[in-house]
């Protein structure tokens, strides 16, 4: 239908116009309908990403600040902060940094293992209780993290468990599981299962025929599912407040520190990781875009 | 993006072939750990709710009990937070909403034929979620704060009071819940109207619809799902979260929701009963909630 | 605003002066159309053509580049899809998924404001056989069931003039048939102006009053069915509306009332009223049904066009009709249809044959044959593949 006039958008820019003009001299070009969606739309899409960025490029920014122990006004730009990260508090920061990545990287492969095979059975197999498995594994993303973390708690509490290191990768590990089998889920529906069937019809063995070719193919749909669960597990706050005990994680130590002001290099921190996980994701989709276009080129 | 999937979980993959031992296997070490993790946390939270302070007990010694009048105490004593947290929660959905839907349409439907753009748009959706939840809160307390640029210039040209605050007030802790939960909103209605058939518009429009009927008789309706699903991402964690209203954060001591509350009782006055039975009325009144909104729009298919 | 009566009757359309770029490309070239009311009228070219655009204009869906657009004699160019009174059957049906097949059709009355929409709505159901599923969604409807709603859902407006576009693509032979049936009689009954897009000839020609085939962004050629068919003037209309034989060649000697011209040593004469063009090179053509095979040298006729001696390279029996694919040695191949008013074919593979026409039906184009050479994806793959063929034959025969 619309595709011809389309297609022609996409492909090339403007072209020549006087053509048209010399056939008809005499009449004028037609006014064009302005929608609202023709510049109203653009300008606000830009200031909402530009409110969006605010805290953000704030954050950035006062990474810089050649700040004393609260990092509240511009005292004038140093890059001793990026230096010396650790510096501080006898290095706090970096410490509770630290657990968290370890905590993030446990939680994120005990997560992404367990969840990874609740989606292939649930996609690929019938069982009984299939609708009460898909209500338990739907509840944790629809309960309140506080519930979540209290109710970990509690049990942790009553058993009479000390709260440390374990006890936060217990709990980060418990509401990952979900995110990564609805993730690795949408990749297994999506896979064809001819190509198994090819494979065992090729002489491979089970075994075989999962390396070979059934975990290759899912590893985009688990590696999603991998880096989503260490973001949620690296910026959890709430569910860790409740289970951590003594142990201080990058979230908690701001916590923790706003109320009497958080030092530049938790600034640093911040931002260093926004960029690293900006550039990946940057990066994946500009080689994607890249590829797509170069494959459209190739096939004419 | 993830969310996103949630948000379109109702596309239910083809009939499951096999029955067989191998799904117990493989449903078992994750099922298990959410039984252990997950449910029976949720059954001691009951348990924990309905406890009595232990006889001869110090601060923070409970015993078993069937003591209901937890929830009655509770109740009558923070339910202004109670509704504050639903209060705060579903006036932040709704700006939310209004914020996310011009963002998704044009990144869905607008920029459909610049896919690379799109894609840079949704980039810059989930940037926040890239910085740290606190600090980002934590850098809208200090922008908005008494003695910054913006506040003291409003007050300077007179559209604040000199002696107003932003920070400590409801309208700062709802503003922090609406920016932190904005890409929850925005991905799910993206994933919608990313997949509008365009030419539903145009047969509307054909049909003697002007724009603006249009956008409601055809595009809000098959946005539906997304609408529904980024309201619950949105809703949901806003109702729990303590962050924004903490007095270190955006609020102030009047603006204290359920979650700081059930923070305060179960960490700081080791009041667990009380903690609990506030979790629990807080997750009832969630789950009754979102089951009357699903139902009332149409869309159980999502769950 | 919309119109909040029914158009009387249909419409006049006058399309004038109109040109429509997009960035990249001209889809139309240069447009001018005037479809008097009451009549169905089909546009008819390959995709790409720029029949879809004219559409697409008409209906207010894209704006013309240059020119106006005149409904009625009211200039419509600047208003916009929903103030115009016209309605389109989509390819596509776009069907509302989220309403009930009766919404669906009432929608278009709703927004006009017009009395008993649900009544009119369920009226216009019954007139396409389909009240009983009234409540039903689109999603539950076969697509015969859905084209026809989307017919209903078009003609309860009483638009002056409904836009129809390749509406029976998707529908198998027989469902369409009927659907052609239906749709000439509901435009006889209520007497609105059609406008239908296909790339259908069979489709075009036995449902419209005139036919407009269109090509590269312009109209080749615009007439009554029978008429286009029986005298095209291009090479494009006489491929594209069923099949020709074509042959090219100077005009050798010309009278008043015919042109005679050499094609390889071999005379053909065509009537001088039925040609385009009367002096130096010139394509003439005949139908392959207007064609007869002989088996033995024909007498001499000057009614009549002869060829021969040729070879049957090909037949193929369809049913009612054979298809012969006759080489004649200098010309090229010639496709000959002969009914089957026997048993079985009148000649076999390899077999000497003759092929003669009466020189009142054939026909002189005003350009030549290798213009059709650009569409070879419009055409059927039978045809693509008969084309085919002769070209390896013709390579063969030149080694």
């Amino acid at each position: 239908m619309s595709g011809e006039g389309q297609a022609g958008v996409v492909l090339s820019g403007f072209t020549n116009s006087e053509e048209g003009e010399r056939r008809r001299p005499v009449q004028v070009p037609r006014r064009r309908r302005v929608g609202l969606g023709d510049w109203l739309l653009p300008v606000y899409v830009t200031l909402a990403f530009i409110f969006l960025m605010i805290p953000i490029a704030y954050t950035f920014i006062f990474s810089f600040n050649d700040s004393l122990k609260s990092n509240i006004s511009w005292r004038g730009f140093t890059l001793d902060k990026w230096l010396n990260v650790c510096n501080v508090e006898g290095g706090a920061v970096c410490e509770a940094f630290a657990n968290s990545i370890v905590i993030g990287v446990v939680a994120t492969v005990v997560a992404t293992v367990l969840g990874t095979l609740i989606a292939i059975a649930l996609v690929r197999y019938r069982f009984r209780a299939r609708s009460a498995i898909s209500l338990l594994l739907f509840l944790p993303m629809a309960t309140p993290e506080v519930v979540l973390g209290a109710g970990l708690a509690a049990q942790f509490l009553a058993a009479g468990v000390p709260k440390d290191m374990t006890t936060i990768i217990l709990a980060h590990t418990m509401f990952c599981i979900s995110f990564v089998v609805v993730t690795v889920k949408a990749r297994v529906a999506s896979l064809d299962p001819a190509l198994e069937e090819a494979g065992r019809d090729l002489y491979g063995s089970p075994q075989q025929v999962w390396w070979r070719i059934t975990f290759p193919l899912l590893l985009p749909g688990i590696m999603a599912a991998a880096l989503l669960s260490f973001a949620l597990s690296f910026d959890d706050f709430i569910i860790t407040n409740f289970n951590s005990g003594s142990v201080t994680t990058f979230p908690k130590y701001i916590y923790i520190s706003a109320s009497r002001g958080i030092p530049a290099e938790a600034n640093v921190i911040a931002s260093a990781v926004f960029i690293i996980a900006l550039a990946v994701v940057v990066i994946n989709q500009v080689s994607r875009a890249a590829r797509a276009k170069r494959l459209a080129k190739e096939l004419g | 993006m993830a969310f996103a999937a949630f948000a379109t979980s109702e596309a239910q993959p083809e009939a499951p072939k096999k029955k067989s031992r191998v799904a117990f296997f493989l449903l078992l070490p994750g099922i298990l750990y959410l039984i252990l993790f997950f449910l029976t946390p949720l059954i001691s939270l009951i348990l924990t709710s309905l406890q009595q302070p232990a006889e001869f007990g110090d601060v923070g010694e409970y015993e078993y009990a069937f003591n209901w009048q937890n929830y009655v105490v509770v109740i009558q004593d923070y339910l202004p937070h109670i509704l504050r947290s639903f209060g705060y929660a579903l006036v932040a959905t709704v700006f939310a909403l209004l914020f996310s839907y011009p963002i998704a349409y044009f990144i869905g439907v607008k920029a459909r034929r610049w896919p690379l753009l799109q894609s840079l748009m949704l980039v810059l959706v989930i940037a926040p979620f890239f910085i740290s939840f606190l600090l980002r809160t934590l850098a809208w307390k200090q922008i908005l704060s008494d003695e910054s640029l913006i506040i003291t210039s409003l007050k300077a040209l007179s559209l604040l009071a000199p002696d107003a605050h932003f920070t400590g007030t409801p309208f700062a802790v709802i503003f922090g819940l609406t920016y932190n939960f904005i890409p929850f909103m925005t991905l799910p209605l993206y994933t919608a109207l990313e997949r509008l058939d365009t030419r539903y518009l145009e047969a509307g429009s054909d049909l003697y619809a002007n724009p603006f009927t249009v956008f409601r008789k055809i595009t809000i309706p098959l946005s539906m799902p997304g609408i529904v699903a980024g309201t619950l991402l949105t809703f949901i964690p806003a109702a729990g979260d303590y962050v924004n209203a903490s007095r270190d954060f955006l609020g102030g001591p009047d603006t204290q929701m359920m979650g700081n509350v059930i923070e305060a009782n179960f960490l700081v006055l080791l009041n667990y009963p009380a903690a609990a039975a506030l979790s629990i009325i807080l997750m009832a009144a969630i789950l009754v909630l979102v089951g009357i909104y699903v139902k009332r729009s149409g869309t159980e298919e999502l769950l | 605003m919309a119109v909040r009566e029914f158009a009387e009757r249909g419409a006049d359309l006058e399309l004038v002066g109109i040109q429509k770029r997009f960035p990249g490309f001209t889809a139309i070239e240069e447009l001018d159309l005037t479809i008097p009311a009451g009549s169905f009228f089909a546009l008819l070219g390959p995709s790409g053509c720029g029949k879809t655009t004219t559409l697409r204009l008409v209906a207010g869906l894209e704006e013309p580049t240059q020119g106006r657009i005149l409904i009625g004699g009211r200039d419509v160019t600047d208003t916009r899809a929903h103030e115009r009174p016209v309605n389109t059957v989509f390819q596509s049906y776009a069907l509302f998924p989220h309403m009930s097949i009766i919404e669906n059709v009432a929608f278009g009355l709703k927004r006009r404001r017009i009395d008993d929409a649900q009544g009119k709505a369920h009226e216009a159901l019954r007139l396409v056989e389909l009240d009983h599923l009234a409540q039903r969604r689109p999603a539950q409807l076969s697509g015969g069931q859905q084209q026809r709603v989307a017919l209903a859902r078009a003609i309860v407006n009483r638009p002056a003039l409904l836009l129809l576009d390749e509406p029976l693509g998707a529908l198998d032979l027989k469902l369409r048939r009927q659907m052609q049936l239906e749709l000439k009689t509901i435009q006889e009954e209520v007497g609105l102006t059609f406008l239908h897009v296909t790339h259908d000839q069979e489709e075009a020609m036995t449902m419209a009053d005139t036919v407009a085939v269109m090509n590269k962004g312009a109209i080749e050629q615009m007439g009554a069915p029978q008429e286009l068919y029986e005298l095209p003037r291009t090479a494009f209309v006489a491929n594209f509306l069923g099949q020709s034989n074509l042959f090219s060649g100077e005009v050798v000697s010309s009278n008043s009332e015919s042109i005679t011209i050499d094609v390889a040593g071999h005379p053909i004469t065509v009537p001088l009223s039925r040609s385009q063009r009367h002096q130096g090179e010139v394509t003439v053509g005949v139908r392959p049904e207007k064609v007869a095979l002989h088996l033995e040298a024909p007498l001499d006729d000057s009614g009549r066009n002869s060829l021969g001696p040729a070879r049957v390279i090909d037949v193929s029996f369809s049913g009612v009709s054979t298809q012969y694919i006759v080489s004649v040695p200098g010309i090229g191949t010639m496709t000959v249809f002969a009914q089957n008013m026997g048993f079985g074919p009148v000649a076999v593979e390899g077999s000497e044959v003759w092929v003669s026409w009466d020189v009142a039906h054939g026909f002189g184009l005003a350009d030549e044959p290798d213009s059709i050479e650009r569409f070879p994806s419009d055409d059927d793959t039978r045809t693509i593949a008969v084309q085919r063929r002769e070209a390896l034959i013709s390579e063969l025969e030149g080694d």
